[in-house]
C-alpha cells in the first residue's frame, strides 16, 4: 500500500491523450547531466586572458585592520592586482541595508573585520594557484576587539558593538499586536512557555559560488555571469553598488547550477567584488569559491533565540500566542535580510486557528557570517518553537499531542482563511490530511511498536508536527519590518511578478523562456509538459530555456528560484502565455479551416475542428504563418511569434496600516509523524519510520514533487541530527570543512513514507502550490518531538548531537578512582587551551634565568627559528617555522615578559600570526632549586587559537598543543642534561610554539 | 584551495626514495595514497618542497605471510589488504577495523602505512597496530630499524619516524587461538572515530586498546577481571586517557563510551 | 625516476576513456583541474577539494580515485575513466544512466558524475549487490538534492538489468 503510493509517483507513465501535466515523465535535463555534458559555471570557457581571483579572509571575528602590506604579493610574477577594502571602496558604494539605519555594508572589510572569513583583499592573477601564492605574502596587522556571537549576549549591556549605527547591536526592534492577546492571556486557565535556541546551519549546495565579470570602460558597463539564483531585486543592489544604472549591469546565469536551496542568493556581494576587480584590472576576472570559503563565509540561515508563550484552555485549545524572537543576522544586515524573520509573519499561528497574537521581533548583529536565503527560510525557526510548544502543552495538560494539534486546526470549511497576522490561507483540509496520514502511515501500529520497545527498556519515541508551508512570497512582506509611517514614505511594495515567454519560430516549433533560474528542479521538463498540453504537442516538441540574461529577457525583481514559486507562479504564467498564443492560433486556424474559433482544439500535433476531426491542419503550419505571411492572417488574430506574459496575483497586497501582511500566496499543508529509537550506549538517534503527508495543491510532476520532499527531508534530517555552523565564544569558526560540518550521507538518510492529497489553490493558474521547503520546516521539530518523547525531557536543542543528549539523560558520572588522574577540565567552549607541567633542568635557577633572557641562545635552540630580535630587555620578536606532523607554517611571534621575579618567576605574554592562524597566550613559569644542584621548573599556560587552523583542524588542536609543549621540555631536559653553559631552555620558544600554531588570542 | 608549489619525484626504487629523503630531510614528504596528504596540501597546511611518490615501486606493494606475522609494504593500499584472501584468518582484528577506514573511494587509494605515518589519534589502523603489538619497519639511507607499536606513536600526528626515514612496511603478529572484538562510534558512517575500541584475549587475560580519546591509541592489559573489577578498571582507564571536548563530542561522552563499549568488548572476547 | 620541477609544466600522457590524450601540468596541478581545464573533460566536478564530497571521483587504472586528492603527475601513463566515457554512444545512455533518469536519481546533477563512476566501477565487480552494500559504497558521496533513495533504487535496478542482460548474452 505504502510502497504502491510511492511507486506510482515514481513510475513513468506513457502515452495516450491524458494531459502531460501530472505525469512523471523523464526529465529533458538528464541526458546531458548523466553523460558529463552539463554546463555549470566552471564548465564554460572564458575569454582568453581572463584572470583568476582568490580572496584573503579575516582570521579574526572582530578586529581593526591596522595595516595591510601587499607589496610582496603585488611583486609576485603573474599577479595583476591586489585590492583591499580601500581600493574596492573607491570604485563602489556600500550595499543597501534592509532597515533604516546609518550603517554601511561593504562586500569587503573596510578598516575593520567583523567575522571570520570576511574578505580582506582580492588577489587577481593569471591562475588560481598563483593568486593563492600571493595571498600568503600579504601581511595584515590586526588589532583584535572583543567579539560577540550570541544573539542575546549581543544585546546585553556592555557587549562589544559591531556598528555604531546599530546601537547595542540592535538593527531593528518592532512590536506587533493582533486581536487582544493581553486579555486572552489574562483570562486563560493555562499558560505555557518555551525558550528555544535555533542553531545556524545551511543547505550547502555541492557546487560552490562562481562569478565571471568583465567591464567595458568605454560604456562603463558590466557583464557578469554568476550562478546567482535570484531574487532579481538583488540586481538593483548590485548595480547600485557598482555605481551604474541597471541597464549597464548585464547579469547572466549559466545553463546549469549545482543546487542552491537559497544559498546562491548570497553570491551577490562577490559579484560586486569580482566586477570591481574586473574594472580595476581592465580584464575579465573569474572566481570560483572553494569549499572552505563556502563553509566559513558564504551565507547561512539565521540562528534565533525565541521565547514563545501560549494562553491555553483546559481542553488544549490555544487562545493566544506571545512571540519574542531575537534574530541573529551575523555581522552585516545584507539584502534581503531581515527577510528571514518576516517571511513567516503572516503564518505565525501555523496550521492553527488562533485569534490573538503578540510579537516582538528584534534583529541583532553578531560577529558571525552574514545570513541570507536558505531553504525553509524562517520556517524552521518558527515551527521549531510552535510545535515544540504544542507537545509541551499536551504533556502539561495530560493530553495526546495529536489531540492538541487536531483541536487547534483551522476548520476545513474556513478557507480562504485569514490568519490573525494577515495571511490568506488559500485552501486545504487539514483534518482530512491528518486522518489519511494516520491511517496510511499506520500510526496505531507505530504506537504499538513504541510500547513494545519501551517494555524492553529501549528508548523509543514518537513525534508529530503540523505545518503550513507558504510559497510565492509577497515582495512586500519585508517592509513589515518598517513602521506603517515609514512604509508610507517609502512607497508600496507588493506582488510577485512572474514572467514567461512563448515563441514560435518559422517552422512552427515552440520555445519557452522563463526567468526562474532552476538549480536542479527540472523546470525545463515541467514547462514542456505545461505548454505541450496547451498546444496538443508532446513535451519533446517544446524547447525550454531557463537561463537568464537581464539585458535581453523579460524579468522582474521577483524573478528567480526561491520561495517555492516555480510551480505555483512561473509554470502558471507559462500556461497563460501559451494559452494566449493558442487563442490567436485558434483564430488563424478557424479561418483556414472555415470553422468558428470555438470549434478549434489542439491535439496530437494538429489544430482540429471538434465537430469534424478530419478537418485539421498541422500545428507547425499554423504556427509558422506569422513569420511567412503575416498579411494573410485574419485582422483580429495578431502576431503569434512571441508572447510574454507578466503575472502577479492580486491577493499579494502590501502590509496594512494594522501590520497585517499576506506574506505568501499559497499555503500547502504538511503533517508528519515519526518513530525514533535512541541507542542507550551511543545515544545516536535512528529513525524507525518517518511519515510525511503533503497537500501541495495540484501536482504537476509527481516524481519531482517527491524528489523535492525527499531532498528537503534529507537536509532537514541533517539540520536535526548533524549540522551546525559552530562558533567558539571568541568568534572562531569551528566547522570549516566537510569533515566538521557533517552532511548526512546514504547511510544516514532513510526513505520517508510520502503521502499526498490535492486541494488545488484557487489563486494559482494551475492550482499548484510550492512543495520544496516544507520538510525543512516540519522535519527538524518532528524529530525533536520524537526524541523528547523517547527521552522524557522537556528541552531539546538541535542538532541532536549524541554527546548533548548524554548530558540530558545521564546522571552523575562515576568519579575517577581515588588515586587516579583527575578529569580533564570541564568544557572549554571558548576554545582556550589550558595546561600545566613540570620539568627538571640542570643548572641553578640563576643560570637558567640568564639563559632564558638571551636571544642568541634562544635562536640557536628554538627549532625552526629564523631569528630573534630583542626589542627591549623584556620584549622579543621572532620568526619561527612551526610544524606538527605534516602541518607546517611560518609565524611572527611577539613576546613580552611581565612580573619578573628573578630568578624565581616570570609571566610571558605574547602573540603570533601566520597564514594558518593567530594566537596570543600567557604563561607563568616558576624556577626553584631542586635540591640537587638543578632547577625544578613549573609552568602553566592559557592559550587559544583562531583563524584557519581553528576552523579546519579543531579536532586536533588541543592534543597538538600538549604535544608541542611536552616535546619542548623533553628537548630541554636533553639539552641541559648534556651539560655545558650553552645548553638552555627557552621560554620564548615555548611561547612562540604555543602562541604560534596553537596559541591563544586575547 | 590549490596546493603550494613543490617538486614531484616519482621514485621507482626504494633507494631513490631514501636518497630524496636524505637530501631534502624535513622539506620532503612521502606521497603514498594521498588521502590525507593531498587534502592538507590543498588547504596549504603543509608546505613541502618535494613530494616523493612511492606508489610505483613494486617491492613495496607486497603483503607477505611469515610464520607468525604478516608484513605489509608501504605501497599496499587499504583496498588491497581488504581484498587479500588470508585477511580474516590471519588478521581478524584488521578485518574488523579496516572497513571503518573512510570510504570505498578512499580505501582504494589510501595505504595502510600512510595511515600509520599520518598518526591521526582517531584512525583505525594505528589502533589495530597497537592492539596487536605490531612493529613499524623504518628505513633511511643510513640504517634500518624496527619500532614497536607502543613506541611509534609519539602524539597527535607525531611518530618516532625521523624526517629521513621511510616506513617500508609494518609487521603484524598472527595470533592464533585468540578472540578479537572491535567497535567504533563515529558521528556518521565512515567518519574518524569519536571512540574506537579493540579488545583481544591474551594468554593471561585481556587487552583493550582505545583510539580517538588520548593523543595516541592506547592499550591496557588486564588479567582476567570479574564483576565490578571490570568497571573499576575501565573507569580508571577512561580517566587516564585524558579525554577532551570538541565540536563532535564531550570528554564525558568519550569516557562513557570507553566504559560501556570496553565492557561489552571485554565480555565478547572472554565469553 | 622522474623529477618534475615545481616551476615548470610537464607533459602528461593518459588514456582518457580509451583515447590517448596529453596535456601539460605543473607538479601541483590536481587531476581534477587537469581533466577539466586541460583536457576539457568538465563532466567530473569539484565540490570540496578535500576528499569528502565525492563529486570528483573517477577511475584510475581500475581504482576509484578522488581526482581532487590526486596529482596529474601521479597519473602519467595511466588509464582514466570519467563520466564522459559511460554512455555507449553520444545520443544513447547506458543502463545505469537510464535507471538514474527513470528514478529521478539526480536533480542538479552536480554530484552525479562521481556517483555514477563509483556505481559503474562497483557493479562491474559486484553484480548482485544488496541495498546495504550500495548504501555503504555511496556513503563516500554527498548529494544535497535527492535524499539518496532514488539513487539507491536506480542502482539496484540497474544491477538487476545488467545481471540479466549478461545472463542473456552468456545463455545465447
Ligand atoms: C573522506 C575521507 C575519510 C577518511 N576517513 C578516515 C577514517 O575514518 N579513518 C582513518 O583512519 N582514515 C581516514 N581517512 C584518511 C585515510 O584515508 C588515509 O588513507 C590515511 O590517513 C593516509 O594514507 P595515505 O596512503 O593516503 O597517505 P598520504 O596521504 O599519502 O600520506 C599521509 C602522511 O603520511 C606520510 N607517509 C605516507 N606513507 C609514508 C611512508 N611509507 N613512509 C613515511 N611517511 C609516509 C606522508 O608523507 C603524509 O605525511 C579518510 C580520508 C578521507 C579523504
Ligand atoms: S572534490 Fe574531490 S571529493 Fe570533493
Ligand atoms: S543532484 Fe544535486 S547534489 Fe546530487
Amino acid at each position: 500500500m505504502v510502497q504502491a503510493a510511492v511507486q506510482s509517483a515514481n513510475s513513468v507513465d506513457q502515452g495516450d491523450d491524458k494531459p502531460w501535466v501530472g505525469r512523471s515523465i523523464e526529465r529533458v535535463e538528464d541526458a546531458a547531466l548523466l553523460s558529463g555534458r552539463g554546463r555549470f559555471i566552471d564548465d564554460l570557457g572564458v575569454q582568453p586572458g581572463t584572470l583568476h581571483a582568490t580572496i584573503l579572509r579575516s582570521p579574526h571575528a572582530h578586529a581593526d585592520i591596522v595595516s595591510i602590506d601587499v607589496e610582496a604579493a603585488r611583486r609576485l610574477p603573474g599577479v595583476a592586482a591586489v585590492l583591499t577594502g580601500e581600493q574596492i571602496k573607491a570604485v563602489t558604494t556600500s550595499l543597501v541595508v534592509g532597515v533604516k539605519a546609518p550603517v554601511e555594508c561593504w562586500p569587503i572589510a573596510v578598516e575593520r573585520v567583523r567575522y571570520v572569513g570576511e574578505p580582506v583583499a582580492v588577489i587577481v592573477a593569471t591562475d588560481r594557484a598563483r593568486a593563492e601564492d600571493a595571498a600568503e605574502l600579504i601581511n595584515v596587522a590586526y588589532r583584535p576587539r572583543a567579539a560577540t556571537v550570541d544573539p542575546l549576549g549581543a544585546i546585553a549591556p556592555g557587549a562589544p558593538v559591531l556598528h555604531d549605527g546599530f546601537p547595542g547591536n540592535l538593527a531593528s526592534d518592532r512590536a506587533f499586536r493582533y486581536g487582544d492577546p493581553e486579555k486572552a492571556f489574562a483570562d486563560a486557565p493555562h499558560r505555557f512557555s518555551i525558550d528555544i535556541r535555533y542553531p545556524r546551519n545551511s543547505c550547502t549546495p555541492i557546487e560552490t559560488y562562481g562569478v565571471v565579470a568583465s567591464h567595458d570602460a568605454g560604456e562603463d558597463a558590466f557583464e557578469v555571469l554568476a550562478n546567482f539564483q535570484g531574487p532579481f531585486s538583488i540586481h538593483t543592489v548590485i548595480a547600485r553598488a557598482l555605481k551604474v544604472p541597471g541597464n549597464r549591469l548585464r547579469l547572466r546565469t549559466p545553463p546549469d547550477s549545482g543546487g542552491s536551496f537559497g544559498v546562491k542568493q548570497g553570491v551577490f556581494p562577490y559579484i560586486v567584488l569580482i566586477a570591481a576587480a574586473a574594472r580595476v584590472t581592465g580584464r575579465p576576472v573569474k572566481w570560483i569559491e572553494d569549499r572552505l570559503e563556502h563553509l566559513t563565509a558564504s551565507v547561512s540561515a539565521t540562528n534565533r533565540a525565541t521565547t514563545l508563550a501560549a494562553a491555553v484552555a483546559a481542553d488544549g485549545k490555544i487562545l493566544a500566542l506571545d512571540w519574542d524572537q531575537v534574530e541573529d543576522c551575523g555581522a552585516h544586515l545584507r539584502a534581503p535580510e531581515p527577510a528571514t524573520l518576516y517571511r513567516m509573519h503572516g503564518n505565525m499561528t501555523g496550521a492553527y486557528d488562533i485569534g490573538h497574537v503578540r510579537i516582538r521581533n528584534r534583529v541583532v548583529v553578531t560577529n558571525k557570517t552574514p545570513t541570507g536565503l536558505n531553504r525553509g527560510f524562517g520556517g524552521p525557526q518558527v515551527y521549531f518553537a510552535l510545535e515544540r510548544l504544542v507537545q509541551r502543552i499536551a504533556i502539561g495538560l495530560g493530553l495526546d499531542p495529536l489531540d492538541v494539534i487536531e483541536r487547534n486546526l483551522i476548520e476545513a470549511g474556513a478557507f480562504p482563511y485569514r490568519t490573525a497576522t494577515g495571511a490568506l490561507l488559500d485552501s486545504g483540509n487539514y483534518q482530512d490530511a491528518i486522518a489519511r496520514a494516520v491511517e496510511q502511515g499506520r500510526l496505531a501500529e507505530l504506537k504499538a511498536r513504541r510500547d513494545a520497545a519501551r517494555a524492553e527498556g529501549r528508548l523509543y519515541g514518537i513525534g508529530f508536527t503540523a505545518v503550513v508551508e507558504p510559497s510565492v512570497s509577497n515582495m512586500g512582506y519585508i517592509t513589515t519590518v518598517l513602521t506603517a509611517a515609514e512604509r508610507r514614505k517609502a512607497g508600496p511594495k507588493n506582488g510577485a511578478q512572474a514572467t514567461a515567454t512563448v515563441g514560435l519560430d518559422p517552422v512552427g516549433s515552440v520555445t519557452v523562456h522563463v526567468a526562474s533560474v532552476p538549480q536542479g528542479q527540472g523546470h525545463r521538463t515541467v514547462l514542456s509538459q505545461v505548454v505541450a498540453d496547451v498546444f496538443g504537442l508532446e513535451p519533446k516538441d517544446i524547447r525550454v530555456n531557463t537561463e537568464i540574461d537581464t539585458a535581453k529577457d523579460a524579468w522582474s525583481i521577483a524573478s528567480g528560484n526561491y520561495a517555492s514559486r516555480f510551480a505555483a507562479a512561473v509554470a502558471g504564467t507559462a500556461k497563460i502565455a501559451a494559452e494566449r498564443v493558442a487563442g490567436r492560433l485558434a483564430r488563424i486556424a478557424a479561418s483556414q479551416l472555415n470553422v468558428e474559433a470555438a470549434d478549434i482544439v489542439f491535439a496530437r500535433g494538429f489544430v482540429t475542428s471538434k465537430q469534424n476531426p478530419e478537418n485539421r491542419i498541422a500545428f507547425s503550419r499554423v504556427a509558422a504563418l506569422s513569420h511567412w505571411s503575416p498579411g494573410s492572417l485574419p485582422d483580429d488574430a495578431g502576431q503569434t511569434i512571441r508572447e510574454t506574459v507578466f503575472w502577479t496575483p492580486p491577493e499579494l497586497t502590501p502590509p496594512g496600516e494594522d501590520d497585517r501582511i499576506n506574506s505568501s500566496l499559497c499555503h500547502g499543508f504538511i503533517f508528519d509523524f515519526c518513530g525514533v529509537e535512541i541507542d542507550r550506549i551511543t545515544l545516536q538517534t535512528r529513525i524507525d519510520r518517518y511519515v510525511t503527508m503533503h497537500d501541495c495543491g495540484t501536482i504537476l510532476h509527481p516524481g519531482m514533487v517527491n524528489g523535492q520532499i525527499r531532498g528537503g527531508f534529507a537536509q532537514a534530517l541533517g539540520a536535526a541530527l548533524y549540522e551546525e555552523y559552530a562558533y567558539a565564544e571568541d568568534g572562531s569558526f569551528l566547522t570549516g570543512t566537510l569533515a566538521d560540518y557533517l552532511l548526512p550521507t546514504t547511510t544516514e538518510v532513510p526513505e520517508p513514507e510520502i503521502f499526498h492529497m490535492e486541494t488545488p489553490s484557487p489563486f494559482t493558474p494551475l492550482g499548484a502550490k510550492g512543495v520544496g521547503e516544507g520538510n525543512c520546516m516540519s522535519t527538524p521539530v518532528c524529530l525533536a518531538n520524537a526524541v523528547a518523547d523517547a527521552l522524557g525531557v522537556a528541552d531539546i536543542t538541535l542538532p541532536l548531537v549524541p554527546a548533548r543528549l548524554a548530558e540530558l539523560v545521564r546522571g552523575a558520572e562515576p568519579p575517577p578512582p581515588a588515586d587516579g588522574v583527575a578529569a580533564a577540565p570541564a568544557r572549554e567552549s571558548d576554545r582556550r587551551l589550558r595546561g600545566e607541567g613540570q620539568a627538571s633542568v640542570r643548572g641553578t635557577p640563576e643560570q637558567v634565568w640568564v639563559m632564558l633572557l638571551d636571544p642568541a641562545t634562544l635562536q640557536s635552540i628554538i627549532p625552526g627559528c629564523q631569528r630573534v630580535d630583542k626589542i627591549t630587555e623584556t620584549h622579543f620578536r621572532a620568526d619561527v617555522t612551526l610544524g606538527i606532523g605534516p602541518v607546517t607554517g611560518r609565524y611572527r611571534a611577539d613576546v613580552e615578559l611581565f612580573d619578573l621575579d628573578p630568578p624565581r618567576a616570570v609571566t610571558l605574554r605574547g602573540g603570533a600570526t601566520g597564514a594558518l592562524g593567530f594566537g596570543s597566550a600567557e604563561g607563568r613559569v616558576t624556577l626553584a632549586p631542586d635540591g640537587s644542584g638543578g632547577t625544578k621548573l613549573t609552568y602553566s599556560y592559557d592559550a587559544a587559537i583562531g583563524g584557519k587552523i581553528a576552523s579546519i583542524g579543531g579536532r586536533l588542536l588541543d592534543g597538538a598543543t600538549r604535544v608541542i609543549i611536552g616535546q619542548f621540555f623533553a628537548a630541554l631536559a636533553r639539552r641541559a642534561g648534556g651539560g655545558g653553559a650553552s645548553g638552555g631552555f627557552s621560554l620564548l620558544a615555548l611561547l612562540a610554539k604555543v602562541a604560534g600554531l596553537f596559541g591563544g588570542r586575547r | 584551495m590549490k596546493p603550494p608549489a613543490f617538486d614531484y619525484l616519482r621514485a621507482e626504487t626504494v633507494g631513490e626514495v631514501l636518497d630524496g629523503l636524505a637530501q631534502q630531510g624535513g622539506d620532503a614528504r612521502v606521497l603514498a595514497g594521498g588521502q590525507s596528504l593531498m587534502a592538507m596540501l590543498n588547504m596549504r597546511l603543509a608546505k613541502p618542497k618535494l613530494l616523493i611518490d612511492i606508489m610505483r615501486i613494486p617491492e613495496l606493494r607486497k603483503i607477505e605471510r611469515k610464520t607468525d606475522a604478516v608484513v605489509i609494504g608501504a605501497g599496499v593500499r587499504q583496498a588491497d589488504l581488504l581484498a587479500w584472501p588470508d585477511l580474516a584468518e590471519a588478521l581478524p582484528l584488521v578485518a574488523l577495523a579496516l572497513p571503518c577506514v573512510g570510504h570505498m573511494q578512499t580505501r582504494s587509494r589510501g595505504t595502510i602505512c600512510g595511515s600509520l605515518a599520518h598518526a591521526d589519534p582517531s584512525a583505525e589502523m594505528p589502533l589495530a597496530l597497537v592492539a596487536l603489538g605490531g612493529e613499524v619497519l623504518l628505513r633511511s639511507a643510513r640504517r634500518r630499524r624496527r619500532v614497536a607499536a607502543k613506541d611509534f606513536f609519539a602524539g597527535m600526528m607525531l611518530t618516532a619516524r625521523s624526517d629521513d626515514e621511510l616506513i617500508e612496511g609494518i609487521s603484524l603478529p598472527v595470533i592464533n587461538g585468540s578472540r578479537f572484538a572491535f567497535r567504533e562510534v563515529a558521528r556518521r558512517h565512515g567518519d574518524f572515530a569519536i571512540v574506537a575500541c579493540a579488545a583481544t584475549k591474551t594468554p593471561s587475560g585481556v587487552r583493550l586498546a582505545v583510539g580517538g580519546v588520548a593523543d595516541v591509541p592506547t592499550a591496557r592489559d588486564w588479567p582476567r577481571l570479574e564483576g565490578s573489577a571490570v568497571d573499576d578498571a575501565l573507569n580508571a582507564f577512561a580517566y587516564e586517557l585524558g579525554a577532551r571536548d570538541d565540536v563532535h563530542a564531550t570528554a564525558r561522552y568519550r569516557r562513557d563510551l570507553v566504559r560501556m563499549i570496553g565492557r561489552d568488548l571485554i565480555g565478547e572476547v572472554l565469553r | 625516476m622522474s623529477r618534475f620541477k615545481s616551476d615548470a609544466r610537464h607533459p602528461i600522457h593518459v588514456s582518457l576513456n580509451g583515447e590517448p590524450v596529453a596535456g601539460e601540468a605543473e607538479p601541483r596541478t590536481l587531476l581534477s583541474d587537469f581533466l577539466r581545464h586541460r583536457l576539457g573533460a568538465t563532466g567530473t566536478h569539484v565540490g570540496c577539494e578535500h576528499g569528502v564530497c565525492g563529486a570528483c571521483t573517477v577511475v584510475v587504472d581500475g581504482m576509484l580515485t578522488r581526482s581532487c586528492l590526486t596529482l596529474a603527475a601521479q597519473v602519467d601513463g595511466c588509464e582514466i575513466r570519467t563520466v564522459e566515457g559511460l554512455a555507449p554512444a553520444a545520443d544513447r545512455l547506458g543502463v545505469l544512466q537510464q535507471a538514474f533518469r527513470r528514478h529521478h536519481a539526480l536533480q542538479c546533477g552536480f554530484c552525479t558524475a562521481g556517483i555514477l563512476m563509483s556505481l559503474d566501477h562497483y557493479l562491474a565487480r559486484n553484480p548482485a549487490p544488496t541495498e546495504a552494500e550500495i548504501r555503504d559504497l555511496l556513503s563516500g558521496h554527498l548529494c544535497r538534492c535527492t535524499g539518496y533513495t532514488p539513487i539507491i533504487q536506480a542502482a539496484l535496478e540497474a544491477a538487476a538489468q545488467l545481471a540479466s542482460s549478461k545472463k542473456e548474452t552468456s545463455d545465447a
